[in-house]
Parts: C-alpha cells; sequence; structure tokens
C-alpha cells in the first residue's frame, strides 16, 4: 500500500506543555517540527492544571532548591530518581522566569514578583516549616501555561497537525524509531510522518479509572504505543488520588484551595488531618490526605446520607482572597454542585488524577529499556517526557506543582538533546515496510463488522473493575481477582466491532483505537500493583502496610509480552549533592 | 426529555436534518451527558468534547439558538425539546463538528504572543498587581469560538474581520504592561475590515461561558488607536 508520507526533522506526538514545550525548543534552534495532536493544541489536558509551579524563588518564604530536591525525594517515598530530581529542582526558577518572559500571566505580589502559595508536602530547610514554593496565575496556571506555550510556537512556525490521532510508531530495518503512523481524524485518512528523531508526550491516562478528574482524551496513547514497540513501562502500579475531587463527580478542586488556608472536615465537624499529619496537617503530601479521607468514610465517620465523602471548608477565607486566588473552582463547584464555596463547604473525596508511571527515561528525556546489558540502555532517537514518561522525579507519589514542571523541565532537556541527536545524525533512516503494515493492520482491524460488544460497554467496565480491584487500599486477593478480570475483558476486547466504519471524523473509530490504549494500560498497572508486596507512596497494601527498602526500593518494569515484570534499581545518587536516604516518612 | 440535534455525514447525507431522541434526564444533567447519552443509542452521532469542566473549550455548540459549552450547560434550565446545532456561520465536517480553521487563522493573525524588544531580565519582569488586574477578563478566553461564531460581522467577513475572540486576545497584550509591541499590534489592526467591522451587536458578550467581555476589549483597541493618532 502507497501511503501519502511527510517528512521531518523532528515528529512530536502530543501538545501539552511537555510537547509543546520541546518543540519550542526544536523549532527556535531551526529544527523542522510536526506536532502531532488528537485535539486542537490549546484543548489539551494540561489547560486544566490549576494550582502552580513548584520553583524555589523565594518570593514569599525563603527557599533553596536543594529544600525542593529533600520534599520532593521525600514525597516520592524514596522511589524518585535522585540525579533526575536536582536536576529539576536547579532547573525550576530558570523555567519558571522563562515562562514569565514567554507572556504567563502569573498572579503578583505588591513587589511585582512572582505569587507563590504553600502546597502539600513543601518545607524549608530539609523538613522544616511549610514553604510557599508553588508560582501561580490565580487557580489557571496549566491554562496560562499552555496558551502561552502554544503562542510562543505559533512564533518559532512549529508545524501542527491537529486533530490527527498517533496509531503507531513506525521502525527502520534495524528497529530504530522513524516516525509514526498518524490518522487525519477529519478525513479518516493514514499518514506516514518520517521523522529522525520522535518525542512522545502524549500525558497520562486517567480514563483507566470510572471517577477521574481526567478529561475524556487521557488514554494513554503514547504509553500503549510504546508498550507496542516492546518498550516496558515502569512503576505503573503508582497511581495518584486527588484529595479533592468533587465528591460523586470527579471535578478537581486544586490543592492551593488547602494553601490559601482551607482545611478537610469529617461528619463530626473535626480537622481530621491533625490526626493524621499533626505538622503539616491538610498540607500534607497527597497520597497520606487521600488516604486519610478513605480512612475517615471507612471507619463511619464521613458526611452526608450515605456517608461517603468529607468537606473541604473555605468560607472562612472571605470572597476577596476567592476571588482573587480561587475563582476557577469557584466558579466549578457553583456549576457543577450548585454550592457558593465562599459561603459553604464543598463535598469531597479522592478521585483518580496522575500516572507517576510511564515510559522510562533518562533526564535528558531519551527512552531507556533493558534492551541488552544494562537495565537502562537508550533507545537512539526516541524520546518522552510528562506524564506519559517516568524519568522518575516523581516515584511513587508526585508532589502537587511539581507536574507543570517536570513537563517544562523535561520538555527543554529532551528539545536540547534531540538537538545534539539531529547534529550526529543527519538523514533519515528509512521506514521498514513491515513495520508500516503492522501499524496499518492496528487501523484495518476496526474495519471488520459482524457481531461482536461495543466499545462504551467495555470501557464502562474496565473503569469499574480497575476502580474495586485497584484503588486506593488493595490487597493480593483482589488485585488477582481484578488481574483475572482485565484478562477476560482483554479478551471480549478482541471481539469487538463498530458498527461506524465511515471516513469522515469517525469519533467511534477513535475511541476504539483509544480503547486498545487504556486495555494495555489498565493491564500494566494491576500486573505492577499486584506484583509489589509493600506498602510506598501511593501504592497502600492492606497485606504488608509496611515500605520495605531492603527488597522493594526499585522500580518495577512491566512488559506487554507474557505480563512479565522485571525490576532495577532507583539511581539514589543525585548529580552533585549528597543522597538522601531512605527515611520514615512523617507529615 | 426529548433532545434534536442536527445531523449531517457528507458520505450519507445530501442535505442536513435535525433527528428527535428521547434521553433519560438526570439529577445536575449537562447538555453534554444528553449528548453522551445519544451517542450511545447511535455511535454515529458525531461532537466534539474532552475536560467535561469548561476549560478546554473542545464542546461549543448552539442549544437552543444560542452558543454555549455542552459540559457546563444545565439541562433543566433549558426550554424543551432541546434543539442542538453546531455553532453557526462555520463549514460543518460532519454533525455538531465544524471547520475551525477560518477562526484560528485570524486568532494567529494577531500575532497572539508576548513581544519584547528588550533582553529579558535573569529574573522575572516585575509587574504590580494593578498592572496584573488588567489581564484578568482576557486571558482566561478558551478559544472555544461561542462568540466569534455568533457575530454576525464574523458571518459576513470570517476573512477579513479578527472577530471578537481574536481581538481580545489582541487586547490581551496590549494591555500587559510586559508586551513592547503596542505600535506594530496597532497598525496591523488599520483599516475598515479588521478591527471596525465591530458594530458593538454584543452578541460575544451575551454567549461567552466564560463571562469575559470582548466588545469591551474592541472598545479599549479603538481607544488606544484614537489616543496614538493624536
Amino acid at each position: 500500500m502507497k501511503l501519502p508520507r511527510r517528512s521531518f526533522d523532528a515528529l512530536v506526538i502530543g501538545a501539552g506543555g511537555g510537547g509543546l514545550r520541546a518543540a519550542l525548543q526544536l523549532s527556535q534552534a531551526d529544527a523542522s517540527v510536526a506536532v502531532v495532536s488528537k485535539v486542537f493544541p490549546t484543548r489539551s489536558h494540561t489547560v486544566a492544571a490549576q494550582g502552580g509551579i513548584n520553583a524555589a524563588l523565594a518570593n514569599v518564604l525563603p527557599d533553596n532548591w536543594h529544600w525542593h530536591m529533600f520534599d520532593t525525594v521525600k514525597g516520592s517515598d524514596y522511589l524518585g530518581d535522585q540525579d533526575a530530581i536536582e536536576y529539576m529542582c536547579r532547573a525550576a526558577s530558570k523555567l519558571v522566569y522563562e515562562l514569565e518572559h514567554a507572556g504567563v500571566p502569573f498572579s503578583r505580589l505588591d513587589n511585582g514578583r512572582i505569587y507563590q502559595r504553600p502546597f502539600g508536602g513543601q518545607s524549608q530547610n530539609f523538613g522544616g516549616d511549610q514553604a510557599a514554593r508553588t508560582c501561580a496565575a490565580a487557580d489557571r496556571t496549566g491554562h496560562a501555561m499552555l496558551h502561552a506555550l502554544y503562542q510562543q510556537n505559533i512564533r518559532a512556525k512549529t508545524s501542527f497537525f491537529d486533530e490527527y490521532f498517533a496509531i503507531d510508531l513506525l521502525k527502520d530495518e534495524d528497529g530504530i524509531v522513524t516516525g509514526a503512523l498518524v490518522m487525519d481524524i477529519e478525513t479518516g485518512e493514514p499518514l506516514i510522518i518520517e521523522a529522525k528523531t520522535t518525542l512522545l508526550a502524549t500525558g497520562g491516562a486517567g480514563q483507566i479509572y470510572r471517577t477521574n478528574t481526567n478529561a475524556k482524551i487521557n488514554t494513554g496513547d503514547g504509553m500503549a504505543m510504546a508498550l507496542r514497540a516492546g518498550i516496558p513501562l515502569q512503576d505503573m502500579e503508582f497511581f495518584q488520588f486527588h484529595p479533592t475531587g468533587i465528591a460523586g463527580r470527579g471535578m478537581l478542586l486544586t490543592e492551593g484551595a488547602r494553601g490559601e488556608g482551607g482545611y478537610l472536615l469529617n461528619k463530626d465537624g473535626e480537622r481530621f488531618m491533625e490526626r493524621y499529619a499533626p505538622h503539616a496537617k491538610d498540607l500534607a503530601s497527597r497520597d497520606v490526605v487521600s488516604r486519610a479521607i478513605s480512612t475517615e468514610v471507612r471507619e463511619g465517620r464521613g458526611c452526608g446520607p450515605n456517608g461517603d465523602h468529607v468537606m473541604l471548608k473555605l468560607d472562612h477565607l472571605g470572597e476577596e482572597v476567592i476571588n482573587k486566588r480561587l475563582p476557577g473552582i469557584r466558579s466549578m463547584a457553583k456549576t457543577f454542585m450548585n454550592i457558593d464555596l465562599a459561603h459553604e463547604p464543598v463535598p469531597v473525596f479522592p478521585t483518580a488524577h496522575y500516572t507517576m508511571g510511564g515510559i522510562p527515561t533518562n533526564r535528558y528525556g531519551q527512552v531507556v529499556a533493558p534492551m541488552g546489558n544494562t537495565p537502562e540502555e537508550e533507545i537512539p532517537g526516541l524520546y518522552a517526557v510528562g506524564e506519559c514518561a517516568c524519568v522518575s522525579v516523581h516515584g511513587a507519589n508526585r508532589l502537587g506543582g511539581n507536574s507543570l514542571l517536570d513537563i517544562v523541565v523535561f520538555g527543554r532537556a529532551a528539545g536540547n538533546h534531540m538537538i545534539e541527536y539531529l547534529r550526529k545524525n543527519r538523514y533519515h533512516k528509512g521506514i521498514d515496510e513491515s513495520s508500516i503494515e503492522q501499524a496499518v493492520n492496528r487501523l484495518q482491524r476496526w474495519e471488520r463488522s459482524g457481531d461482536g460488544e461495543s466499545i462504551p460497554d467495555l470501557k464502562r467496565e474496565m473503569q469499574q473493575i480497575m476502580e474495586t480491584y485497584c484503588g486506593v487500599f488493595r490487597t493480593e486477593d483482589v488485585l488477582q481477582e481484578g488481574v483475572e478480570k482485565m484478562l477476560a475483558l482483554e479478551k471480549r476486547l478482541e471481539n469487538a466491532v463498530l458498527t461506524d466504519h465511515s471516513m469522515v471524523f469517525n469519533t467511534a473509530r477513535i475511541e476504539a483505537l483509544e480503547m486498545q490504549n487504556l486495555m494495555a494500560v489498565a493491564l500494566a498497572t494491576v500486573h505492577s500493583a499486584l506484583n509489589r508486596k509493600e506498602s510506598r507512596g501511593a501504592h497502600s497494601r492492606i497485606d504488608y502496610t509496611e515500605r520495605d527498602d531492603v527488597h522493594w526500593m526499585k522500580h518495577s518494569l512491566y512488559s506487554m509480552d507474557g505480563h512479565a515484570m522485571e525490576y532495577k534499581p532507583v539511581r539514589t545518587k543525585p548529580l552533585t549533592v549528597e543522597a538522601f536516604p531512605p527515611k520514615p516518612r512523617v507529615y | 426529555m426529548r433532545i434534536s440535534v442536527y445531523r449531517f455525514n457528507p458520505e450519507t447525507d445530501k442535505e442536513p436534518y435535525m433527528e428527535s431522541f428521547e434521553v433519560q434526564e438526570t439529577q445536575g444533567m449537562m447538555v453534554r451527558d444528553a449528548l453522551l447519552l445519544i451517542k450511545e443509542k447511535d455511535p454515529t452521532f458525531t461532537f466534539r468534547h474532552s475536560c467535561g469542566e469548561g476549560v478546554c473549550g473542545s464542546d461549543s455548540i448552539n442549544i437552543n439558538g444560542r452558543n454555549g459549552l455542552g459540559c457546563i450547560t444545565r439541562t433543566e434550565d433549558l426550554k424543551q425539546p432541546i434543539e442542538v446545532r453546531p455553532v453557526p456561520g462555520m463549514p460543518i465536517i460532519r454533525d455538531l463538528v465544524v471547520d475551525m480553521s477560518q477562526f484560528y487563522h485570524q486568532y494567529r493573525a494577531v500575532k497572539p504572543y508576548m513581544i519584547r524588544h528588550d533582553p529579558v531580565p535573569e529574573v522575572e519582569v516585575l509587574q504590580s498587581p494593578e498592572e496584573r488586574d488588567k489581564l484578568d477578563g482576557l486571558y482566561e478566553c478558551i478559544l472555544c469560538g461561542c462568540c466569534s461564531t455568533a457575530c454576525p460581522s464574523f458571518w459576513w467577513n470570517p476573512d477579513k474581520f479578527r472577530g471578537p475572540a481574536a481581538l481580545l486576545q489582541s487586547w490581551r497584550f496590549l494591555a500587559d504592561s510586559r508586551d513592547q509591541a503596542t505600535t506594530e499590534r496597532l497598525s496591523e489592526l488599520d483599516g475598515p475590515y479588521r478591527l471596525f467591522r465591530c458594530h458593538s451587536i454584543m452578541n460575544c458578550v451575551d454567549v461567552c461561558p466564560k463571562g469575559l467581555n470582548p466588545t469591551k476589549a474592541i472598545g479599549k483597541i479603538k481607544q488606544l488607536m484614537l489616543k496614538n493618532m493624536v
């Protein structure tokens, strides 16, 4: 089959903050860049990030990057790689200033500097008093950043393929990734994009869970493409549940709400976080707060007629602070709950939010996998950044405000490394026909008609299984059952069919392709969770309640082939400073 | 609840038509939830949507004659049967999906990015809270296109008139104390069409799902232009 073909120096798949930051670096270096996105760039899910981006600017309280590093290592429950964490925390201030120069309308202090608010898990002086490290544009920081990055890419003349869906990575005869097969959603026509170097920046996979804060588009496309290309996924058992999703609905209410002075109450009106985290209280790490809320509800202290949530109280902050600092969530609570949070508390419950795991990379964004002799062999020309990647700066639990930082720091780093790679690899390597054929088969599989189950039904079932069998608290029996149910569901997905085979803007077909991606990512998650027999960060096992540094201070690697698990050591050696050795984690 | 939706598939339909569905209304239901129920009954029904909370701007549609976002428009506030059509004035791709190219072109044309000619400092460019306040009501735009596609001037001259969304962005940068391209921005908007086709009909203000006011922004650009001329 002869397919149309376009050629670029670099291909970036995904137009959220990570992809756009990398694309900007490449475009400014005069590389030709194609950014492929299944939605118009400003619809990417970075747009929904609210609270802010961490950097030790010390505009409000004393701070430095080393304290930020300590908090991030501790927050990761010592599973984060300390070289990558040092790199990120050192780069943070520069990257925030760069965003400011790019036009991000940060909120301001009276002296004209960027406003910073306290967020969970932040401390001064290695575990001392609360820090204020999160730079914010009201509670619309992700929106402000995404728009500014898109705007700068317009200025840099980046080529955009808006509403193109990436089907699969393509390779040359030696197995080197040399582009991707994509599909123009509007026409349904496939297109080969040939590239000397490729970046996956496709975001997370919150849609594997029923109640989540994520957009419909967060279906783990890049993670699944990596799995199909034979690359394992790292640390997939660590899925973050955000403590304050709107109860029953899932929409996110930023941690900034607690950063500005809000707190949680149980049905007795008790500020229960004081019991779980006497020092940090409501600003403990997200895993700690989510477990505390779940425990309150399980032990019968939940609010409402079904006792199934707790309350987030903000009305004591006053309308002025709320309008200035939290206008977005005020309007959201009004829209979805008909509650004015300036006057009454909002019902909240932990909600699936962020994929800590992902495609394994080093701190240059290069994808690394145990291909030959070492567990971290660089895969030439292939990069990954942001939520789809696992670099790993978040380890077992991400700190609020570190994901917007992750995407710009490693988006830029990957862009720079890709520029280096292009200097040494000046010519296209070509694409192997069999690799094209495989990708086309993935698309053509959905031409099948006849009897079969529907995609929306299967998706609903998968989300329910993941929520029930792989949620906040986990045990061997329940996870084992979850694995079996997911494997059975995977079989049924093989027989699913579409009733709509039209070409033009066929969203049913897109949802089917996304469902295959979700299935691959959900299987990785539940398998990785079953195999990790300890509690660490967001992975909380009732049958193994303690963190086990002797046996389990290591990264998981899940491969699609046979659902095999491998492990590799945590990189505990920072770039220049002393390592932070594991300690009991109290807040 | 009855809901009637605009249908057109260029592969099978000669003419567009309205199709009516019965869906179960639930407490707090949004129009997007109702559209999703229709899609379960008929998988060929097509519309854009993503975040479900009014921040991504994907699901701009025309609901009972008025542009808005499906995901934050409550069904209980609407007269039934609810009529849902694509936003007006744009080429239809399929059902509720329109071709937004012209809208994006006008957005790009106003140079919607920060331009500074001075070397940047090694820290942030200072901005007072009062200067920053001027950006409120401007930077929140989500590019959903509800405003421009409700604007008669944009319907008539989508190739020449920048439209309310793009002009709001233009003012967002003109109003920013950090931007240094005022003269360039104003001269780009000179002439009878790009800016001055706005006749203050104010449909844009009426429909903006984020409560922004493009007409006011356009007025400010005109004022600044006048001030710079004298």
